[in-house]
């Protein structure tokens, strides 16, 4: 029930989220057919921007949009006027979310361990080595790993593509310089939330009554441990899902970061409004199942 | 069921899940393999649009040029205009009739006949305003076309668009004009498939199947990843088409364009904006960098509503204070030109007049004159540039510091520089909210009028609220001019007022054209002002090029680049059948190409980069780490070989094919070193 009522929250939000977006990107200067090359003509560039209702207030033109959205239809992007926007995100948004699931299991696969041996050997090498890669992921950001990664797979030993995409070749520099910033991320999170969990009362008690380390550790302070992981895992997921625009003009990829950034330089109010709409949607309702998996994990949570 | 359940459920889902994720991971490997491209180009940013009547770029251009043709195209050598969709055409006396007559052999890729109605649907809806299209301009030389499309008349027999029959077509104009051909070849007068557009609308593009008027269908239109160009069996000039299928791929970095060139995922990068500006003094020793003169400009602009710049003085002395070579030599590096006036050099039937030449002393004299001797009592001022959003246009930046440099010495004048985003740029250029801003021009097609006409008080690519009507007139009678030598003359005293009089722009340099393609390996690309290079005549000259999988794979194992073999010269080596990938019936298709090619192909170029290899009869294979040399015994190579020390015992020298192995030391696409490490033997 509870989620239910969750999920129907939804509605108003989005209907808020997209006004706002809305009104701020047509409130910026400039607008979508201010270009080098002008129409020769104004009564070419009133045509054009008539074509689009660009020239009616701007209530007017986003009750038009609420009447399309109601039905399923973002509208037609002005950059890329072959396509609607509807188009782009069909396109894009199966490629973003498959790279973004890989990073996010790659920010996992390799977070969640290192964080969690580096807490068990705390004070350890294994401990100052992991924390030492943690922070230096954290430290590098994405447009210095890629290249770096591009110069030694891709171009000095040749072992990788340098870009594009089409098969799990092309996969794995960008999962790898996407995912390892936040793998970093998660460790340290990991770590973190061991450390705490490890010097609560509950564990002290479980020791106490005999059980074995490991058996402590994996059953009992891991599922504890891990929560601070899983709210983050939320918003990130979200965030990668809809794409990362670094890592997809490095590569190449044909994904939905690149539009997320260039839908507003270019002024392409549709597609900027639909893309939000479409992240808010996903933030929202992957908030949601973090949430659920907290009940899963914390036998203390309960909603209802 | 209850959560108390599903917290037990939950890791066996997930346990289920694991191998269903993994397994639709290895679909995704092995699933959708395309077939390798003939060529695959890069050609800039996502096309904005393939509609021929809607784009307005360069790069969507060519893409639009290849799917759609008109009654004339450019010829790929000299961008002159040359017969295609007509067969011939001719003009009346007066050069205001056209009239046209199709090829009865023309049909769409679907096979339907071309016709005159396709050509008068096509204008007409290129001149309507629902499409929409920045360039319907164009079309408004045609009589009876501006009226039309402002909507004072409906009738279409006021249109001068007439279909005599099927295949006559009677063009009307409002006056001779002399590049009326050359308007023909614009994208916005394409012949575009009428059934497709009714039923789609502005999506026609996703049509299946869409009919096409070029020499290509359009294979697929992925956004952001690729436009596929497939081989039109049906066009007119089908038998001229030297590629089956050309990628184009969308990419907006310099530093992954290069980065796929140099790994051999794409063999021509097409735009200026797509050269790293950091690399371009070690990319122009090069000899697949190719500068060319093309036509563009770069210039300035005042804001003449705005004192002190109402004052031709003013502007006069910001000119003349311009050193142009200095931004030339010292800041662009490609081979622009310094532009001593706007139309740039070698355009058709045209001479520019000289401009104003670098004279600081004038420049002063002349700012004296106009009330600020030694630039004292000048109003604060600005420069403004849009914001750089790709590498190419870090320039802005560049040459506003030098322009802010060079006023400061010359005139005393403190300029502010002003870095606007874009769009916001774009948007205060055109309300006249700028002092001095930056722009630059590329022609539509090549006629002086594409540049001069930008100035006219009507035009809306004027932004400068400069209005002259001595001006607007010469341009007007320029084009109603049909004796060329005359019209270049008038042609010429407009751009005297424009530049030397009243210079309400200051052109800067003359654009260079950039691409990166190797003439060893592509074919069917000359360089000409326009940079008019039609996909129809692309093609790869090395035919023995491994093909497998969509790109250029790069694998674990042993890789072939993109030159692997050094092609046999003929009788010399029999080709290995295991080594070549090729099915049989493509290659059929290329010697059917090629024997039909218009311009015959050049013989195989023997030695591929490596100079040290060069050699005939060789042949040699890379991988990563080495190198394979096989030699004919016949060969000059395998008799200079054999005289190498030293040679494992037992080798039967003379009989057989000659290997010998090499440590390769270096190794990228096109620059390659190695040395041998001795075990070379004969089989």
């Amino acid at each position: 029930m509870y989620f239910l009522r969750r999920l129907a929250t939804l509605v108003p939000l989005l209907l808020v989220i997209s006004f706002v977006a809305f009104v701020l990107v047509r409130v910026a200067p400039g607008g979508p057919f201010d270009r080098e090359r002008q129409p020769a003509s104004p009564e070419i560039k009133r045509a054009l921007e008539a074509k689009f209702h660009l020239d009616e207030p701007v209530w007017k033109q986003y009750l038009r949009y609420l009447g399309g959205l109601v039905q399923g239809d973002f509208g037609p992007s002005l950059k890329y006027r072959n396509h609607s926007v509807a188009d782009i995100i069909k396109q894009g948004l199966p490629v973003s979310m498959l790279l973004g699931m890989m990073a996010f299991g790659f920010a996992m696969g390799v977070g969640i361990p290192v964080g969690y041996f580096t807490a068990v050997r705390r004070g350890h090498w294994e401990d100052y080595s992991g924390s030492f890669f943690a922070i230096l992921m954290v430290c590098i950001p994405g447009f210095v790993i890629a290249p770096l990664l591009i110069m030694f797979f891709a171009i000095q030993w040749r072992l990788l593509p340098v870009a594009l995409w089409g098969s799990p070749l092309h996969a794995i520099l960008p999962v790898a310089a996407l995912g390892l910033y936040f793998s970093g991320r998660i460790a340290r999170l990991m770590r973190e939330g061991m450390l705490n969990t490890m010097q609560a009362e509950f564990i002290t008690a479980a020791r106490a009554k005999g059980l074995g380390e490991n058996a402590l550790m994996l059953k009992h302070a891991f599922r504890i441990a891990v929560l601070p992981v899983v709210s983050y895992s939320g918003p990130l997921l979200a965030d990668l899902l809809v794409g990362s625009f670094v890592i997809e003009t490095i590569f190449q990829i044909p994904g939905l970061g690149v539009f997320m950034v260039n839908g507003s330089l270019n002024r392409d109010y549709t597609l900027v409004v639909g893309l939000v709409v479409l992240y808010a949607t996903l933030l929202v309702v992957l908030n949601l199942m973090v949430d659920f998996a907290y009940t899963l994990l914390d036998p203390r949570v309960n909603y209802e | 069921m209850s959560l108390a359940n599903l917290r037990y459920t939950a890791p066996h889902v997930t346990l289920k899940l694991g191998p269903v994720l993994l397994l639709s991971l290895m679909v995704w490997g092995c699933g959708h393999r395309e077939p390798a491209a003939d060529v695959t180009v890069i050609n800039g940013t996502e096309p904005e649009s393939l509609d021929p009547h809607i784009v307005t770029g360069i790069p969507e251009m060519r893409i639009t040029k290849a799917l759609f043709d008109g009654l004339i195209k450019l010829d790929p050598r000299e961008a002159r205009p040359i017969p295609a969709l007509a067969e011939r055409w001719d003009v009346s006396p007066d050069g205001r009739v056209y009239t046209f007559h199709l090829r009865t052999n023309a049909v769409w890729s679907t096979g339907e006949p071309i016709t005159t109605a396709d050509v008068v649907w096509s204008w007409m809806r290129a001149l309507s305003p629902a499409t929409a299209g920045d360039y319907a301009g164009q079309l408004f030389y045609i009589k009876g076309a501006e009226d039309w499309y402002l909507g004072k008349t409906k009738d279409p027999s006021r249109l001068g668009i007439q279909a005599l029959d099927d295949h006559t077509l009677r063009v009307e104009l409002n006056a001779p004009l002399a590049f009326f051909p050359d308007l023909c070849a614009f994208p916005t007068l394409a012949v575009v498939p009428r059934a497709a557009i009714e039923q789609y609308g502005d999506r026609w593009l996703h049509a299946k199947p869409l009919p096409t008027s070029g020499a290509f269908t359009l294979g697929a239109w992925r956004v952001n990843d690729k436009v596929r160009l497939l081989r039109n069996p049906r066009y007119w000039d089908a038998a001229n088409t030297a590629s089956e299928i050309i990628d184009v791929l969308p990419t907006g970095s310099p530093s992954t364009s290069l980065n796929l060139y140099e790994t051999g995922m794409a063999d021509i990068v097409w735009d200026k904006d797509l050269v790293p500006a950091e690399l371009i003094e070690v990319l122009k020793q090069r000899p697949d960098f190719h500068s060319f003169d093309y036509l563009g400009t770069y210039f300035y602009r005042f804001n003449v509503t705005k004192p002190p710049y109402d004052d031709p003085r003013v502007r006069k002395a910001f000119a003349l204070a311009t050193d142009k070579r200095r931004l030339t030599t010292k800041l662009t590096l490609g081979g622009e030109k310094p532009a001593p006036h706007f139309v740039p050099d070698g355009v058709a039937n045209y001479a520019a007049p000289p401009g104003p030449a670098y004279d600081i002393e004038q420049a002063r004299a002349l700012l004296a004159e106009a009330g600020f001797p030694g630039g004292k009592g000048f109003p604060r001022t600005t420069y403004t540039f849009p914001a750089a959003a790709a590498g190419g246009a870090k320039m802005h930046g560049k040459i506003a510091v030098e322009l802010q440099q060079m006023w400061r010495d010359a005139l005393g004048i403190e300029v502010e520089l002003r870095q606007l985003e874009r769009k916001i740029f774009y948007s205060s250029q055109s309300r006249l909210e700028y002092d001095i801003s930056t722009s630059s021009w590329i022609g539509d097609y090549n006629d002086a009028n594409t540049f001069l006409d930008l100035f006219t008080s009507f035009s809306g690519n004027n932004r400068t609220g400069w209005k002259n009507a001595r001006y607007d007139e010469l341009i007007q009678q320029a084009n109603l001019e049909t004796n060329i030598e005359k019209r270049a003359g008038i042609f010429r005293d407009a751009e005297l007022i424009l530049i030397t009089e009243q210079a309400p722009i200051v052109p800067l340099y003359f654009y260079a054209g950039f691409s990166y393609y190797h003439p060893d390996k592509i074919g069917g690309v000359w360089p000409n002002l326009l940079d008019e290079h039609p996909l129809q005549y692309i093609y790869k000259k090395d035919t023995m090029r491994q093909r497998s999988g969509s790109r250029a794979k790069a694998g674990l194992a042993v890789r072939f680049s993109p030159s692997p073999f050094v092609p046999p010269l003929q009788g010399e080596i029999s080709p290995n059948p295991s080594s070549r990938c090729e099915p049989p019936n493509r290659s059929r298709r290329r010697e059917e190409a090629d024997s039909t090619r218009a311009p015959a192909r050049p013989p195989p170029h023997v030695g591929g980069y490596e100079r040290r290899v060069r050699g005939e009869g060789i042949r040699s294979r890379w991988t990563r780490t080495r190198l394979n040399l096989e030699a004919h015994p016949d060969s000059q190579a395998f008799k200079s070989w054999r005289a190498l020390p030293p040679r494992p015992a037992g080798g039967d020298r003379g009989k057989g094919d000659l290997l010998i192995r090499a440590k390769v030391l270096s190794h990228s696409s096109n620059v390659r070193s190695w040395e041998l490490i001795g075990d070379y033997f004969p089989r």
